[in-house]
């Protein structure tokens, strides 16, 4: 896919973070943007206006400050929500709370989420997750090329969220098109997108209604038992935090675990000491989350705003690119460098202030145990250069093709 | 040694660092055990933590 607004030749004052180039190259990107400027932050007019600022104590500031950046939509898009024919809810509830709800709403609808992924809520789910990891390397038989992100990686999520909210493990095919949409499709023609999007909501309309008539024991029906300050969700509360739940649970963690598989196929150093010393691999997991966090997020600015020099204007996107954040140079020692045993970690893959990731237990239960049983299985291991990895596109970078050679298995 | 319970944000490192040292509430949010002394022999264990915080929400008074 290419973006319909053209490739970009221009980083510092055209860029455009959904052009295959960018997640690709991602790295050098930021570094020569870094490098060439004195205000660390990037403009495009592409979407009506974006920013992109790039140091920690920005991204920092800007995740904190609910005042003047609000979260009504969080994917930067073609259309801001005043141009969309049927706008978003407005803030405080947004489209798919509480990612996309401000203070003081968000408190309540994230309270509501928080305790169904706690650590002692998701802990339980390990042997599930370990099972569902060792029947993807099963089927794979004895193959020495394997794709580490089609046949492991973007299983591994689809398989846990579908089952913790109630949805048909058939339908996960669907559910990684709808991912795409959300997502990555961000620059297609807004009337295409919008048909697409009808189908995701027909969808997810069948299957609230299912668990009306029938309710059971999972999320679906939690939300849909739920009351915020005595009153039950409206429907489009319920139908919008399913969506949250369903895309965010999957695309992210899935980029996580092949970004990890990515760096130990092609770090043969890292790969074998990890397969000698299990012990270290949550530390190393955290190390693969700091190096290639895979989420950026964004917001709206409110009303216009000057800051530190950037003219922000009302509506303008800013994207907050927590990745980039954690390779600064002022927070962390030896930024660029992936050190697995790195001790001192204090990164932001899973955002900062009142909206950090509230999968992250989850998150990183599903990589930790991903990453473990796919070097206890597959003790040796290359990338297979012969052919190509794909990278995704947009706000959640991560391979979407992991050619492997398997040179060792057990 | 404290949690300062109105910047952490529930990244829940320091739990999973530490668990002689932070328990978790049902909402994933962090506090100090045993009024927030650390036990002889676990003082690395409570710097772990605080180096570990996103949040910056850990402090250590020796």
């Amino acid at each position: 896919m290419t973006s319909s607004y053209g490739p970009v030749s221009d980083w510092q004052n055209d860029f455009d973070h959904a052009d295959p180039k960018y997640n690709e190259n991602i790295h050098e990107i930021w570094n020569d943007l870094l490098e060439n400027k004195k205000c660390p932050v990037a403009h495009t007019e592409r979407y009506g206006g974006t920013w992109l600022p790039l140091t920690h104590e920005y991204v920092h500031e800007v995740a904190y400050d609910t005042e003047h950046f609000t979260s009504r939509s969080v994917i930067v898009s073609r259309l801001k929500p005043s141009q969309m024919e049927i706008p978003p809810p407005p803030a405080p509830i947004g489209t798919a709370p509480p990612i996309t709800s401000d203070p003081p709403f968000h408190h309540e609808a994230r309270r509501l989420l928080l305790p169904a992924f706690a650590p002692k809520k998701i802990e339980p789910w390990e042997e599930e997750v370990r099972q569902i990891c060792n029947e993807l390397i099963d089927k794979m038989g004895d193959a020495e090329h394997v794709d580490a992100a089609l046949q492991y990686a973007q299983h591994i999520p689809v398989m846990v969220i579908a089952r913790m909210l109630g949805l048909p493990l058939e339908d996960s095919d669907r559910f990684r098109g709808w991912v795409h949409l959300v997502l990555e499709a961000v620059n297609e023609e807004p009337e295409m997108r919008r048909k697409k999007f009808e189908e995701f909501d027909a969808y997810l309309d069948y299957h609230v209604q299912d668990h009306i008539e029938n309710p059971r024991d999972d999320l679906i029906s939690y939300l849909l038992d739920a009351e915020i300050m005595g009153n039950k969700l409206l429907p489009e509360h319920v139908r919008g935090t399913i969506v949250l739940l369903l895309i965010a649970g999957i695309d992210t963690t899935w980029s996580g675990i092949g970004s990890s598989l990515w760096h130990l196929a092609t770090n043969s150093v890292d790969r074998r000491r990890l397969v000698e010393n299990p012990a270290l691999r949550p530390t190393a997991v955290e190390e693969f989350l700091r190096a290639y966090a895979p989420v950026t997020m964004a917001r709206l600015v409110k009303e216009d705003y000057d800051f530190h020099g950037c003219p922000m204007e009302a509506e303008d996107w800013v994207l907050l690119p927590f990745p980039a954040a954690n390779r600064d140079p002022n927070v962390f020692e030896d930024a660029d460098k992936v050190i697995i045993d790195r001790e001192e970690n204090r990164h932001a893959a899973f955002g900062l202030g009142i909206h950090r990731c509230v999968g992250s237990n989850l998150a990183r239960l599903e990589m930790n145990v991903a990453v473990d049983v796919f070097l206890e299985r597959f003790p040796d291991f290359e990338l297979n250069t012969s052919e190509e990895v794909k990278w995704s596109v947009g706000q959640v970078r991560g391979p979407r093709t992991l050619p492997i050679r398997v040179l060792a298995r057990r | 040694m404290r949690v300062d319970t109105a910047k952490c944000q529930g990244h829940n490192r320091c739990y999973a660092l530490a668990p002689e040292l932070f328990d978790v509430d049902d909402y994933g949010n962090a506090h100090e055990l045993n009024d927030g002394v650390v036990p002889t022999g676990l003082e690395d264990k409570a710097r772990l933590a605080l180096a570990n915080c996103p949040e910056y929400a850990i402090s250590i008074e020796e």
